[in-house]
């Protein structure tokens, strides 16, 4: 069992992934240069945080045409786990491997603080650890994290479970001030149909260890990893 | 032999900020007049950003020597540390305030860039940012555009490098209205047997050229620095940054690191080329030889001058082992980064600058690198006498100590910073244990039990008023910071930002303030490795308050064992570390409740700050405390308060000491440590301030939902919070007449 991170120019959570695989997880990880063509040999594959090239022209658009994103989503459909962290979400919209868009914050402000977090639907793998409803905390650091998608679209992911985590205040309330960058219904993290590509703007990797003020973020990453000692997934 | 011209003119000297008395030296030492292109390079190089001219005299007045000292001040780009376990800390703070008067945002941003590449040049991968900002007060239009581009700067640079922002800290006073400062700070980590140097040895060894273009941004930058009202001069000097360059910079060179192929490697600050290739000529006692035609530009028809002279942003100057090109070329092209060679290192030790056949400069690199120095006379400043004249006396009492109490927690002195540090990144890299806000943020040590302490301070006020107590309450203060959360203070980074120090009084300022931080360095036991000059800190004449800003990094040897400024639990005793004294001298209180800027700044002893942190750092190996908090701006009522709110829990406190109470409350007189504890230590508490020769005064008990401060202070908790989380908020709504 092994865990791909795929290391894109300006990531810049990539260390920090492979830190929580190896370290936290106590499982072989290793990173997968964003110039190759195949991801053969990795049973999981996580597109970290940072500022892929920049976010020159926009969040992730230039990173989805990388060459080992066709080898990414050729991944995906054969029902690979993808997690995609921050701008890695933003990479998994623009591929098309996520429905919505990810725009700039509506206080056109970066926002680096906790964030608490409503689980709403637990569909994910990636979810397995987690209770319906149950409220996280966890941290965000970004300049793009206004999830927009258009009505139909909302209820199909809705209709779906595909809305699997939204801002809420400490009590789970999903107010419009718990709401940190103005994404449509406080939606924090979505999957795909399947289940098996999910990507959020919190860090899960920035809250795994008691030492970071949280350990909320681990679930996420235990769920990677039993999964995949179940039933691995070679492509 | 290069081409020399003969007469030089009084506008053509002033272009390059030479005196006319230097021109003659430069003809002295060359034994001929020098061209143009060679008169550009002395000009670049003796100015005071590069060449220290008006400050070196006095900076080795600061005691650079120490026990964990492996690289120490002007040895490098940056000062390294050791700090156990074969790492060292590598650390470096740097001003770029007069392109952010120009252009806040990307001379703010340029300023992150430039700390940045000064730690990693070093081969140390950068684990921290901090910052301390100054600008004039709110209510002025200018001024929050200033100070709104110079927080987005270091935001998208900072946070696109993927370094986190961990501290820092932000004043207003109109003293630098006109004028801010941005001084920047960065703290690497490193394997030492990985330590790179900024060498060029070994003659036929390849001078490459890596990153960005050359442009004609920033010709002249490093002069530009060091001339007084910025705004007066030329616009065109801002350069513009790139972080992801950068960040492809850092990756490529670590990776670098790495490998053998690497002799030295020197980044491309100010003065561009030209210091870069002089500085690593002149510390590997060898020669360069340079081709201009070489450096790739961004347009066409640049010509030798501003080529070796301009400043555009992430170019770095890798001195590569002979036969290793095409090695070092595949990792820089790996990382989407151009490469070029665009010369050799010689053993003559000259910096000969060729055109393709045409020789365009030839300089020994140490006339170069020696730039003259002066030692002047100071005087000390008139207002000094008036201000120490001062008595608490002369001003009535606060008829409400709540509304004060209040008013000094909106104050945007002291008022929370989030709006500022929620626009920064500072829990990337997974080792954020107590990011901004507190006394001094803490990094965890991967890998080991450890961690990092790590602080930015400095009080202009202070200094102006008193410029030896100044500088020696600056570095205390930072010490202090990290001794409230447990670290041993190891080495300090500082800036020193002052005015025009051919001003007599400006140059009493500025010896006076180093005389005092070398007294406090000596005493403290904490070494002056690395640092920055800003000069000439001026709008229309008047010069900013003199302005240390000192950073300062120690160790935790363990981390779980840090404290934070929190009350934790109702219950626990509140007890004042150190001397209590009325003295409100240079307070915030004076100049944010009675409008005034006067008093003698308060007396520092040397001997009872180093016992108090000893105390405190103690308190906290035994694990006898829940919290600890330095009293300082706004003083002891304001510490208890920011515990309180910090903590969510209020507290009961009878207010010590004798004299005026707003003294007591608000002055900020100097080595006090406000801690809280469980009331089970507090025997062995004051067990150990008593070994210490420390007063250790109870002071009431952390409990409710008030701030009860002796019979003059009674605030619910929820109004000091409020007050001190929407002081910012309600500073920048707040417009100016």
């Amino acid at each position: 069992m092994k865990i791909g991170i795929v290391q894109f120019p300006g990531s810049n959570c990539d260390y920090d992934c492979l830190h929580v695989a190896r370290t936290v997880l106590q499982q072989q990880a290793a990173f997968i240069w964003h110039q190759e063509h195949s991801v053969s040999g990795y049973d999981a594959l996580v597109l970290p945080g940072g500022f892929s090239y920049g976010d020159y022209l926009r969040s992730g658009s230039i990173a989805r045409f990388s060459p080992v994103m066709g080898a990414v989503i050729k991944f995906a459909d054969a029902g690979g786990l993808v997690l995609g962290i921050c701008n890695g979400f933003q990479i998994l919209t623009e591929a098309g491997l996520l429905p919505g868009a990810l725009l700039k914050n509506s206080a056109l402000e970066f926002r680096c603080r906790w964030a608490h977090l409503r689980v709403e639907s637990t569909l994910s793998p990636f979810m397995a650890g987690y209770d319906h409803g149950q409220v996280l905390r966890m941290p965000i650091a970004h300049g793009d994290g206004n999830f927009v998608a258009g009505p139909e679209e909302l209820n199909r992911m809705h209709d779906h479970g595909q809305i699997v985590l939204r801002y809420c205040d400490e009590h789970g309330d999903t107010t419009p001030a718990a709401n940190p960058n103005g994404s449509v219904d406080n939606i924090a993290g979505v999957c795909n149909e399947a289940g098996n590509v999910f990507g959020l703007m919190p860090h899960p990797e920035r809250c795994a260890e008691p030492e970071l003020g949280g350990v909320d973020g681990l679930g996420v990453w235990r769920a990677l990893a039993s999964v995949l000692e179940a039933e691995p997934v070679r492509v | 032999m290069p081409q020399t011209n003969a007469a030089v003119t009084d506008a053509e000297l002033r272009e390059v900020s030479l005196t006319r008395d230097e021109y003659n030296r430069v003809c002295a030492q060359l034994g001929r007049p020098p061209n143009r292109v060679e008169l550009g390079m002395f000009g670049a190089m003796w100015s005071e950003h590069c060449g220290y001219k008006n400050s070196r005299p006095l900076l080795e007045l600061l005691p650079t020597a120490g026990a964990h000292v492996l690289i120490g001040a002007g040895e490098e780009n940056a000062g390294a540390v050791d700090i156990g376990n074969g790492l060292a800390v590598v650390f470096k703070v740097e001003s770029h305030n007069h392109p952010s008067a120009v252009e806040p945002f990307q001379g703010a941003a340029t300023g992150v860039g430039g700390i940045v590449r000064d730690i990693f040049t070093m081969g140390a991968r950068p684990i921290a940012l901090l910052n301390s900002l100054r600008f004039g007060p709110l209510d002025d239009a200018r001024n929050r555009y200033l100070f709104n581009g110079v927080v987005g700067g270091i935001s998208h640079y900072g946070n696109c490098v993927g370094i986190p922002d961990v501290g820092g800290e932000v004043v207003f006073s109109s003293s630098y209205a006109g004028n801010p400062l941005v001084n920047a700070m960065c703290v690497g980590i490193i394997r030492q047997e990985k330590l790179i140097r900024a060498r060029a040895r070994g003659a036929g060894n390849t001078l490459m050229l890596v990153g960005a273009a050359t442009g004609r941004d920033g010709i002249h930058g490093a002069s530009f620095a060091s001339l007084d009202d910025p705004e007066l001069s030329h616009r065109g000097v801002v350069q513009v940054g790139d972080p992801f360059m950068e960040k492809l910079l850092i990756e490529a060179c670590l990776e670098l690191g790495e490998t053998d192929y690497l002799v030295g490697l020197q980044d491309l600050g100010a003065a561009g080329l030209t210091s870069s290739s002089v500085e690593a000529a002149h510390k590997g006692e060898s020669g360069v030889e340079i081709d201009v035609s070489r450096v790739p530009c961004r347009e066409e028809g640049m010509t030798p001058y501003e080529i070796m002279l301009s400043e555009s942003q992430e170019r770095m100057l890798a001195i590569v082992r002979r036969g290793a090109e095409a090695e070092v070329e595949a990792i820089f092209s790996r990382w989407g980064l151009h490469s070029t060679v665009i010369g050799s290192v010689t053993a003559d030790g000259m910096v000969r600058v060729r055109s393709g056949a045409e020789i365009v400069a030839e300089i020994p690199a140490h006339q170069l690198a020696d730039a003259p120095t002066y030692v002047r006379e100071g005087t000390a400043p008139a207002y000094l006498q008036e201000a120490h004249s001062f008595a608490l006396s002369s001003l009535p009492e606060p008829q409400d100590y709540n509304e004060a109490l209040l008013k000094l927690l909106a104050s945007p002195n002291i008022a929370s910073k989030e709006s500022v540090f929620q626009q920064y990144d500072y829990s990337v890299q997974v080792n954020t244990v107590e990011g901004p806000g507190g006394d001094a943020a803490v990094l965890r040590i991967k890998g080991t039990s450890s961690g990092l302490g790590v602080t930015i301070d400095g009080n202009g006020q202070y200094c102006y008023l008193d410029p030896y107590r100044g500088g020696a309450i600056a570095v205390a203060e930072a010490a202090r910071n990290l001794s409230c959360v447990g670290a041993e203070p190891l080495a300090l980074t500082n800036c020193l930002n002052f005015g025009n120090p051919e001003k007599t009084d400006v140059y009493f300022q500025l010896e006076q303030v180093i005389r005092g931080m070398a007294a406090a360095c000596e005493a403290l036991n904490v070494p002056v490795v690395s640092g920055n000059v800003s000069l000439y800190n001026e709008t229309r004449g008047q010069a900013i308050y003199p302005t240390p800003m000192i950073g300062m990094v120690g160790k935790l040897d363990a981390v779980q064992q840090r404290v934070t400024s929190a009350f934790k639990r109702a219950g626990d005793v509140i007890a004042l570390l150190g001397p209590q004294s009325d003295d409100c001298g240079g307070s915030e209180y004076l100049s944010s409740i009675h409008g005034m800027v006067s008093g003698r700044t308060p007396r520092i002893d040397l001997d009872m700050e180093v016992s108090v942190q000893a105390a405190c750092r103690q308190f906290i190996r035994a694990s006898l405390l829940s919290s600890a908090h330095d009293c300082s701006h706004g003083g002891l009522a304001v510490a208890l308060a920011e515990s309180a709110i910090a903590g969510g829990i209020g507290c009961e406190v009878e207010v010590p000491g004798t004299g005026r109470v707003d003294g007591l409350l608000f002055g900020e007189s100097q080595s006090r440590i406000v801690v809280s504890l469980p009331e089970k230590g507090l025997e062995a508490a004051r067990a150990v301030a008593d070994g210490h020769g420390v007063p250790f005064a109870i002071i009431g008990r952390v409990q409710g939902s008030a701030l009860a401060l002796g019979d003059r202070v009674r605030v619910p908790l929820a109004s000091a919070r409020q007050a001190w989380q929407n002081g910012m908020a309600e500073a920048l709504a707040v417009e100016g007449q």
